[in-house]
């Protein structure tokens, strides 16, 4: 088979859609297009039984009960969700909430959002891993701790929490667990039972399901409740109301039984070309350093900085790979990625990073094809860099009296 | 986001790329920006005794715009006396390279390089008309510092 291409190598950001899900998805846009919440005809019937059939999909790649999903429009969706759902719900009960400083920023900003509401919210620092120490976890919880918000995996440094550890404190505080799974479900074993979880935010166009559809687990024994906050027709038992998109519920559904199924020998799969990948390059350039642990990782991610190149002018040179870069060069305050500042990665090295993300379709040949093109392009940028050549001769970066800007 | 055609082109084919002996009383050095705002450029200038920048020489850490930026500065300010070379805006390269408002930044490094690596070569032919230079202040450094205001 010939290479084709562009390369994907950004599964973090998102995932094609698995054509096996295609295929489940296409009856729903035209023969069977009711609309679930019909009741007096089998247009609504035939689509509310294709909606809880993908409820039981969902449900059962996380360990729990069909009638556990609420469905969304996504994860960003499902975090608002939980988080102002258990805030408001909870305000006469407490007013605290914990969370990490390198959860999302659909987690960070709504929880900033609260902040301006009265809420006090407590923003964990991670260890140098990237993970989240539990203790700090138990030593953040007060009595007026309503929420704890902590996600199963990093979607820069692909970092795995300890969530087991992590929910027995929390329940032990007596406070709800909202878990943001978005990154490491479908990817490593999760089940909301055992980590003691009572909300979790999913989404399927990183599971290979389409984009635009996502749920929120809600814990049913015992009974979670959060307060709606989209207002309307009383769907999803009153948590989210909304005409159902049943086309894509039916495609999330099909993508997680997939990836129920399939996760043992993909996640070996994805893990030899992680390593293929690591390796590759780190015994041909000198200067990288992984950025989060090794051991608690996604096995399909890959973050790897490359002194004295600059993350973007990297990209460029990738064009035919699909990366991201933890370095922000774009943005309006320069500031490179959060995540990577809060892991205790020092700005100079935040620019110069690369995430890989290797998903389903990769293949060992697209591999070695991205091995050799980064291995030249920082061969090159690194002739054209004078970090590169001050460091080579002897001369400390850190002692030069650099003019910020 | 997309790069001009003008950006890849320098990016891919950097001009002038190098270096010039800093300790060359005919070499002014400009070395702007910072590794942790992720860009520095260091810009050469080797300009003869009337005042004409004969060749010029750079290295780039940044992204392709701040690469581009510094690539064409070399090649607009060869030929030029120091007065013209000092009249180039950040406006210019800008217009040339079709930066978009997020990549002005890089343009501004490359304007406040040219006018180090000019200061540079000035402040070197000052002491070296006052006397003997002192010995080597800032080895480490080794090259000039600019304030690059943006």
């Amino acid at each position: 088979m010939t290479l084709k291409l562009p390369i994907y190598m950004d599964n973090h950001a998102t995932t094609p859609v698995d054509p096996r899900v295609v295929e489940a998805m296409l009856p729903y846009f035209t023969e069977i297009f009711g609309n679930a919440a019909s009741r007096s005809h089998s247009f609504g019937w035939t689509a509310e039984k294709a909606v809880e059939a993908a409820r039981d999909q969902v449900g059962a790649l996380i360990g729990a009960s069909g009638k556990e999903i609420v469905w969304t429009s996504g994860a960003t969706e499902s975090d608002n969700l939980a988080i102002k759902g258990v805030a408001e719900f909870n305000k006469d009960r407490g007013n605290h909430i914990i969370t990490a400083q390198t959860e999302h920023k659909a987690v960070l900003d709504t929880c900033k959002r609260l902040e301006k509401e009265g809420f006090d919210v407590t923003y964990l620092p991670v260890e140098q891993d990237g993970r989240v120490n539990p203790e700090t976890v138990r030593a953040a919880m007060t009595d007026k701790t309503i929420l704890v918000s902590i996600m199963l995996a990093n979607n820069e440094i692909g970092t795995v929490n300890p969530i087991e550890e992590i929910g027995a404190i929390v329940k032990k505080g007596g406070a709800i667990f909202h878990v943001d799974a978005v990154q490491g479900v479908g990817k490593i074993p999760f089940d909301v039972n055992a980590a003691r979880v009572d909300l979790a935010s999913l989404s399927a166009h990183k599971m290979y399901g389409p984009k635009g559809i996502g749920a929120l687990y809600v814990r049913r024994k015992p009974r979670v409740r959060i307060t709606a906050q989209i207002d309307g027709g009383g769907h999803e038992r009153g948590m989210r109301s909304g005409t159902l998109n049943v086309p894509s519920i039916v495609g999330f559904g099909k993508a997680a039984e997939l990836s129920r199924t399939e996760m043992a020998s993909e996640a070996k799969r994805l893990f030899a070309l992680r390593e293929r990948l690591r390796e590759g390059i780190q015994s041909r350039v000198t200067d990288t350093y992984i950025n989060g642990s090794m051991e608690h990782r996604l096995p399909g991610n890959l973050n790897i900085s490359f002194a004295y190149v600059e993350g973007e002018g990297m990209l460029m040179g990738l064009k035919d790979v699909a990366v991201s870069s933890g370095s922000a060069c774009t943005s309006a305050s320069l500031e490179p990625s959060y995540v990577l500042r809060a892991v205790g990665v020092e700005e100079e090295m935040a620019h110069t990073s690369i995430r890989f993300g290797l998903g389903r379709f990769n293949t060992e040949e697209e591999v070695d094809y991205v091995i050799d093109l980064v291995v030249g392009k920082v061969k090159k940028l690194r002739e054209i860099s004078p970090l590169y050549e001050m460091a080579q001769q002897g001369i400390d970066l850190k002692s030069i009296q650099w003019a910020a800007h | 986001m997309a790069y001009s055609e003008k950006v890849i082109e320098h990016y891919e084919n950097p001009r002038n790329v190098g270096s010039f002996d800093k300790d060359d009383p005919n070499v002014g050095t400009g070395l702007v920006g910072a590794p942790a705002c992720g860009d520095v450029m260091k810009l050469q200038l080797k300009i003869n005794d009337q005042g004409i920048i004969e060749d010029a020489k750079f290295k780039t850490f940044g992204c392709g715009s701040a690469i581009a930026s510094s690539s064409l500065a070399t090649e607009w300010v060869k030929g030029m006396s120091i007065d013209q070379a000092m009249g180039i805006k950040n406006t210019q390269i800008v217009e040339e390279l079709n930066l978009p408002p997020v990549k002005i930044h890089c343009s501004v490094l490359a304007e406040d390089a040219i006018k180090g690596a000019i200061a540079d070569y000035k402040a070197k032919r000052q002491s070296a008309a006052a006397g003997p230079a002192p010995s080597a202040p800032q080895k480490a450094a080794g090259v000039a510092t600019q304030k690059a205001a943006t």
